[in-house]
Parts: C-alpha cells; sequence; structure tokens
C-alpha cells in the first residue's frame, strides 16, 4: 500500500484531473468550487499539466466551450457549484444529448435564496434528470477515484455520456483527508488516451447537434436512454477492475452494517460518514442499524438497492434537499416507487437535513433509529427546524 | 484593358460548402451570405453555429447541407463553443494528436443571437483572444420564430412584437452597433458586409481569416419573408439598406 498524503479534498480532485490527464479545461469560478479550478490553473501555468484552460466568462459558456472541445476529441473538464449549475442547465442536457463525455466535479452547495455558499444537494438534485451519470462521493479518497473511473466510463463507447462527480461543499470539499494517490504510470495503464467516435475536423467532416422531426426525436432519445441504462453494467464492470488495479472497492450502492438489521439509513455523499458514526455508537449499545449508500445515482440502481433491502423492516431516507412541493424527497421518491412497483412491504421514513450547511450530528441519526423523533402531520421531517 | 474586380470573377472558389437542398425561404440573402463566406473559408474550417434560421434550414436529422464540419449546441453559446473547438485544436496539435494544420473556426449566429441572448458569451470569446471569425448575420430581427424585434431591430419597424398601433409606431428603440462594440474589445479586424455587394464581402472574409486573433464579420442579411418584400428584390434591398 502507498502512503498516503494529508491534502485538502479540492486540490486532490484537481491531482486526479491531473492524473486523467485532462486536456481542455473550462470553468468559472463559484464557491466552495474555487480551490479546484484554482488549483488547475497553477499546475497549467507551471507546465505540470499539458492542458487549454479556458477561463470563461460564466458557467453557461463553461460548459459550451467543454462541448465544443469534447466534440473535438478532447478530454474535457469542468467544476461548479450551485448557482453555476443551474446556469449550466440547458446545456446540461445537450452535453448529455450529444453523448459528450464531459467530466464535471459538482461540488454541492444549496440553491439560492436565501444566498447560501454552503453545502446540500438542492444544485445537483435540481439537474438529476439531465442525463448525466451522477456519482456521490463519501471522502476525499473516493473523489480522487471517481474522477479517474469517470474518464473511463464516459468514454466508453458503450457509454459516450456526460459524467459528473458530486462531492459536498465544505463538509467534504475543504477537509484534509488522508489520501492515497494512483502512480502516473498506474492511471495511464487504467484509463487510456480518449479515442472518440467522431470528432470535428475538415478531413472527415460531420453535422453534431442537427434537430430532430417528431419521426426521429423519440429515436435519438431512446438511444440515449438505453446508453444509460445499459451504463450500470460499464459502471460496475469499471469499478471491479479499478478494484483489481488499485485495491479499492467500490460498487454502485455501498452497505454497512446491513446483514443483521432490519432497520437502515438511506443517504448520498459525505453524510454517510456521520451515519456511520451514529450506527458505530448505536451497536456499542446493542442497537443494530445499518447504511444503504447509493454510490452512484444516475442510473439509478434499482436492483442493488431492491437486495441491500433484503429482509428490512424500515427504512430511513435522509436527504439534504427539500421536496419544494413534492411529497417528498427526491431520493424517497424514487425508492418508494421503486418499492411499491416490487411489491415490496417495507416502512420508508423520510428525513431533510443539513440544508445550506446547517449541521447534522450522529445524535440526529440516533434519534432517528430509536424513533424519538416526533411524527408529524406530513410525509417528511425537517430535522431540527425551528418553527 | 482592366475590368475592376475581374481577378475576382476568375479567383472564386468553385468549391460550395453550403450544398443545394437545404430549406432556406426563397430569396433569403442570408443564406446567400453564409454560402460565399464558406467559399473563402475553405475546407480547413470548423462551424459552431446558433439556434436560427440557418441552423434549421440545413440540419434536420438525418440530413445536412453541410460540407465542413459543423456543430450546433445551444442559441446563446455559439462563440464559447467556438472557444472549446479553437482550444481543443491548439491543445490536441501541441500534444501531436492531431495533424497539425491551419483549421479555422467560424462561429455564426443572428442578430438575436449575437447582439441579445449571446452577447455576453461572445464577448467572452473576444476577449480571451481565441483565433477565430465570429460571424453575424443580421436579419434585424428573431425571424425565425416569426419576426420579432430584436435590438438590432431598426427604429420604427414593425415586428410581430414591436407592432405599430394607435399608442406605437413599431420599434422604440434605436439599432443596438454590434460593430462598434466588437470593435471595443480591440480585437485584430471587425467589418461590416452585405450580400448585395458580394466581391466586397469575400475580400472582408479573406481578411477575417487571415488575421492572428478573434475578428468580426456583421452581415446585414436581407429576409425576404421577415421584411415583407417580394422574394426577388433581396439583393436590391441589401443595396437599398447599405
Amino acid at each position: 500500500m502507498k502512503a498516503k498524503k494529508g491534502i485538502e479534498v479540492s486540490i486532490a480532485a484537481s491531482i486526479a484531473a491531473q492524473l486523467a490527464r485532462v486536456e481542455v479545461i473550462s470553468a468559472y469560478p463559484i464557491t466552495p468550487q474555487t480551490h479546484i479550478v484554482e488549483h488547475l490553473s497553477e499546475l497549467v501555468a507551471d507546465g505540470e499539466l499539458d492542458a487549454a484552460y479556458i477561463n470563461v466568462e460564466s458557467e453557461h459558456s463553461a460548459l459550451s466551450a467543454c462541448c465544443g472541445a469534447a466534440a473535438t476529441g478532447a478530454r474535457t473538464f469542468t467544476s461548479t457549484s450551485a448557482q453555476g449549475l443551474e446556469l449550466m442547465h440547458e446545456i446540461l442536457f445537450i452535453a448529455s444529448g450529444m453523448r459528450l463525455p464531459i467530466v464535471m466535479a459538482t461540488v454541492n452547495r444549496a440553491l439560492s435564496a436565501p444566498l447560501s455558499i454552503w453545502g446540500d444537494h438542492s444544485d445537483v438534485m435540481a439537474a438529476r434528470d439531465s442525463g448525466w451519470i451522477m456519482f456521490f462521493c463519501e471522502n476525499g479518497q473516493e473523489v480522487v477515484d471517481a474522477v479517474i473511473m469517470a474518464f473511463r466510463i464516459a468514454e466508453d463507447r458503450r457509454v459516450l455520456l456526460p459524467f459528473m462527480v458530486n462531492l459536498d461543499g465544505f463538509s467534504l470539499s475543504h477537509v484534509i483527508e488522508p489520501i492515497e494517490f494512483p502512480s502516473q504510470e498506474e492511471v495511464d495503464a487504467f484509463l487510456p488516451p480518449y479515442n472518440p467516435l467522431y470528432t470535428l475536423h475538415p478531413d472527415k467532416p460531420v453535422t453534431m447537434g442537427s434537430y430532430a422531426m417528431p419521426e426521429l426525436y423519440t429515436e435519438a432519445k431512446y438511444a440515449q436512454e438505453m446508453a444509460i441504462i445499459n451504463s450500470k453494467q460499464v459502471i460496475v464492470e469499471v469499478m471491479e477492475e479499478f478494484g483489481k488495479r488499485f485495491g479499492r472497492h467500490y460498487h454502485a450502492v455501498e452497505t454497512y452494517h446491513t446483514d443483521d438489521t432490519d432497520f437502515v439509513f438511506v443517504a448520498l455523499g459525505a453524510i454517510g460518514e456521520n451515519i456511520k458514526t451514529a450506527i458505530d455508537e448505536l451497536r456499542s449499545e446493542g442497537k443494530k442499524a445499518g447504511l444503504v449508500q447509493p454510490r452512484i445515482f444516475r442510473p439509478f440502481p434499482a436492483a442493488e438497492i431492491i437486495s441491500a433491502f433484503k429482509g428490512k423492516k424500515r427504512v430511513a431516507i435522509v436527504e439534504r434537499v427539500m421536496p419544494a412541493g413534492a411529497t417528498n424527497g427526491p431520493l424517497f421518491n424514487e425508492i418508494s416507487s421503486l418499492v411499491q412497483s416490487k411489491g415490496i412491504n417495507i416502512k420508508l421514513e423520510n428525513y431533510i437535513v443539513g440544508l445550506g450547511g446547517r449541521d447534522v450530528l450522529p445524535e440526529d441519526f440516533k434519534r432517528i433509529f430509536t424513533g424519538t423523533v416526533p411524527p408529524k402531520d406530513k410525509s417528511f421531517d425537517v430535522i431540527g427546524v425551528r418553527v | 484593358m482592366r475590368i475592376r474586380g475581374l481577378e475576382l470573377y476568375t479567383d472564386r472558389p468553385e468549391e460550395e460548402f453550403a450544398t443545394p437542398g437545404h430549406r432556406a425561404c426563397q430569396g433569403c440573402a442570408e443564406v446567400l451570405g453564409l454560402r460565399l463566406a464558406l467559399k473563402v473559408f475553405g475546407r480547413d474550417t470548423i462551424i459552431a453555429m446558433a439556434t436560427g434560421c440557418m441552423e434549421i434550414i440545413s440540419t434536420p436529422l438525418p440530413t445536412t447541407c453541410w460540407k465542413l464540419p459543423w456543430i450546433h449546441v445551444a442559441f446563446e453559446n455559439a462563440a464559447a463553443v467556438a472557444s472549446g473547438i479553437e482550444s481543443a485544436l491548439r491543445i490536441l496539435t501541441e500534444k501531436g494528436k492531431i495533424p497539425r494544420k491551419d483549421i479555422h473556426v467560424v462561429a455564426i449566429a443572428g442578430d438575436g443571437g449575437t447582439s441579445d441572448i449571446g452577447l455576453q458569451s461572445l464577448s467572452g470569446a473576444l476577449e480571451r483572444g481565441h483565433k477565430f471569425t465570429y460571424i453575424c448575420v443580421d436579419n434585424e430581427a428573431y425571424m425565425n420564430t416569426g419576426i420579432q424585434r430584436s435590438s438590432s431591430t431598426p427604429y420604427g419597424a414593425m415586428t410581430t412584437t414591436s407592432p405599430p398601433g394607435k399608442k406605437s409606431i413599431g420599434q422604440a428603440t434605436w439599432k443596438k452597433d454590434m460593430p462598434k462594440i466588437a470593435a471595443a474589445h480591440n480585437i485584430p479586424y471587425v467589418a461590416t458586409a452585405c450580400p448585395s455587394y458580394p466581391f466586397d464581402l469575400l475580400a472582408k472574409i479573406k481578411k477575417a481569416r487571415m488575421v492572428n486573433g478573434p475578428s468580426y464579420i456583421h452581415i446585414l442579411s436581407v429576409c425576404p419573408t421577415g421584411w415583407r418584400i417580394p422574394s426577388d428584390l433581396a439583393i436590391r434591398y441589401g443595396r437599398l439598406a447599405v
């Protein structure tokens, strides 16, 4: 095993992009994404990363320039947060519809208003149906590994879709963690240079970004849908190979102490670590709880979640986003529809936590477990809200 | 005897890159301007086009009228997409991944895509100094969506969103001076042209192709459909306007 290096996770994310030998970076600064793009700028300025860095004038142009670069055949990377992701929103759908394997590190942050620079998942959840593969990281090591795997998955000819690596703003992006970096040789052996199917070049002119009449639009979107559905197989394959090469094993859905309990939490991202702390404390008191953690959210890992729910009676789905008028949070609704459609009898509860950077403590999860959270006359509970 | 401009007739590139079969309206001077411009840009050109008439007439899946590499991403971002293409070409050439070749990137948008919704993206690309040409094909309104006013519509003009009426003279604002805005970015070359004066247009495109840095060409493009004029008079109206 290699030595681990204590490093800020944002810096680690940019080193991962460097190890992936990105060729074009186009980004616009926004808190809390800034340390990623600052370090990438430094790497390019110092000649340590042979890439073009485009200092665009907005996130909309950042992703637009990424589309142009990826269509020309360059390995392309960007990063943003919150309002930036929403300004990109229009182009998110075009990048996936045009099947451009752009990789983006999304440093998850609350959406305005009220303005908040702190973390939650309201940004990515507003973009969840944009046709991107969505990966949620729990810690810094996973961010590094995810960025490297992302290019391999996105650029696979069976996939050709953009890939979003989600890391929680501040609570993950700005912490210093011990991280193991693979060597350049190891990454090169795992991740070959991007070999695009079609590129914009005068020697072989192609037309990209056509419009489709009603006779063809459905077929184009169906092909795209098949690609994201089938991408799960590629994701699993790549995770397996990554595990063999680097010794860190990833799964579409991770489980923590789920075998001997009928109660599990479900959560995305860095909050998993807090839940694991709560689970450890509960277990030291003889109380058995577990955690089911979807590593990928798109494509939705339905089979893996069903399998993780085997023998469970009660599931607490914890989300960092307000339902905004929906019956429940988006993760709850996905799981609820899945469980209903499979005819599984299981009690689902929905808890909203950690909005706009609000701390969420192991005690909160212990209270959820023991059921001392007062039931409300609504379909979800907002933990710790003062009303 | 020397006939003025004869060399332009004889030197005019024969090759067509905007091919017949597209769906432009009869008498469209906009597609004429582009056809002429692309002749000069030549084979080693990549086009990034904004949403608009020229995009919608040329590329219904699975057909295309472009013999050059062509990409459309969205309405307001042709200049940003061109920035990405130009940067990618540069780095891929430097790395030896594609052969060294003088490939020119051309961004094309209408007056709405340039002076309204795409102005920020254009300003960013001009300021960054990418080596590319931006062509604004200005037919003075949103013709593609049904002749709505833009900031490039002249004072007093009748459009579907600036109709004259008891309390309106039609378009109540003056035409935004886009070439001047482009020139304010201190870029190497800015020109205005009109396909009613084809040799002037060809010469300006030739110059734009040669400069090292961003160039901006504003082409007044007569739109018989939107201007409510007979389709056989587009060239004459262009001359009258210029």
